[in-house]
């Protein structure tokens, strides 16, 4: 599963994106972020406030009960600022 | 139907121009230009670095696009969306429309800024002498693109 930062969350996590196989149990977006959570003292710190986190799987917006697969490709982001 | 997302500056007149040309069935164009501010609030900003995720930001200008082709009968639509490094008076975006009457221009080139700043993947961050920070989204855009979902399929009646 390939994963993207974007903004704040690309320099709180300190990478602007990585390759990750997560276990069997993380089957959605909201598993996913939690996974995340436990991954360091970064991800714990720039997902504390995970309300304000964006998530885009495959390119589209996705809900935190939307289902992952293995090949997916999942960003995160905070609201988005442009125009 | 043209969507462009560009580090390049852009010539807004020959953009428009480029949009209506050859088809006289249009008989108004509406056209909407951003461009950097000076200050964000009361904070002085020396620059505004444009993040986006290619790929995505071109997906979803398409599909704002297409909804506006679906609410309004329009002979043309263009955005041209900048990122990279800006300055104080540069320009960002372009929106422009093009139609028969006014009206499906005016309402359509509205309804595509504010959609694009409330789905369209792009960051802001400001520098300024403070120091740099990513801009925070404003809720008055959320209400601002809220205000086109009441009016779903109305002008398309």
């Amino acid at each position: 599963m390939k994963l993207l930062y974007f903004a704040w969350l690309k320099t709180k996590i300190g990478i602007a994106e990585e390759e990750v196989s997560p276990p069997p149990e993380v089957r959605d977006v909201a598993a996913l972020i939690d996974w995340l959570k436990g991954r360091g003292p970064a991800y714990a710190e720039a997902l504390a406030n995970d309300a304000v986190v964006k998530v885009a799987v495959n390119q589209e917006f996705a809900r935190r009960d939307a289902p992952l697969a293995a090949g997916d490709e999942v960003a995160l982001f905070p609201p988005v600022t442009g125009g | 139907m043209t969507i462009r997302v560009q580090r390049e500056d852009f010539d807004p007149a020959a953009e428009v121009a480029a949009l209506t040309a050859g088809d006289r069935s249009i008989g108004g164009v509406v056209s909407f230009l951003g461009l950097v501010r000076d200050m964000a609030g009361d904070r002085p900003i020396d620059a505004m670095t444009l993040e986006h995720y290619p790929g995505m930001t071109e997906r979803t200008l398409a599909e704002i696009e297409a909804e506006a082709q679906r609410r309004w009968p329009l002979a043309a639509t263009l955005i041209v969306h900048r990122y990279g490094r800006l300055e104080p008076g540069d320009r960002i975006v372009l929106v422009a429309t093009a139609s028969a009457h006014r009206q499906a221009a005016f309402d359509a080139c509205n309804f595509l800024i504010d959609w694009l700043k409330t789905q369209a993947p792009f960051w802001k961050l400001e520098e300024g002498p403070a120091g740099a920070r990513w801009v925070e989204a404003k809720d008055g855009d959320d209400d601002a693109a809220a205000r086109w979902s009441d009016t779903a399929g109305k002008a398309a009646e």
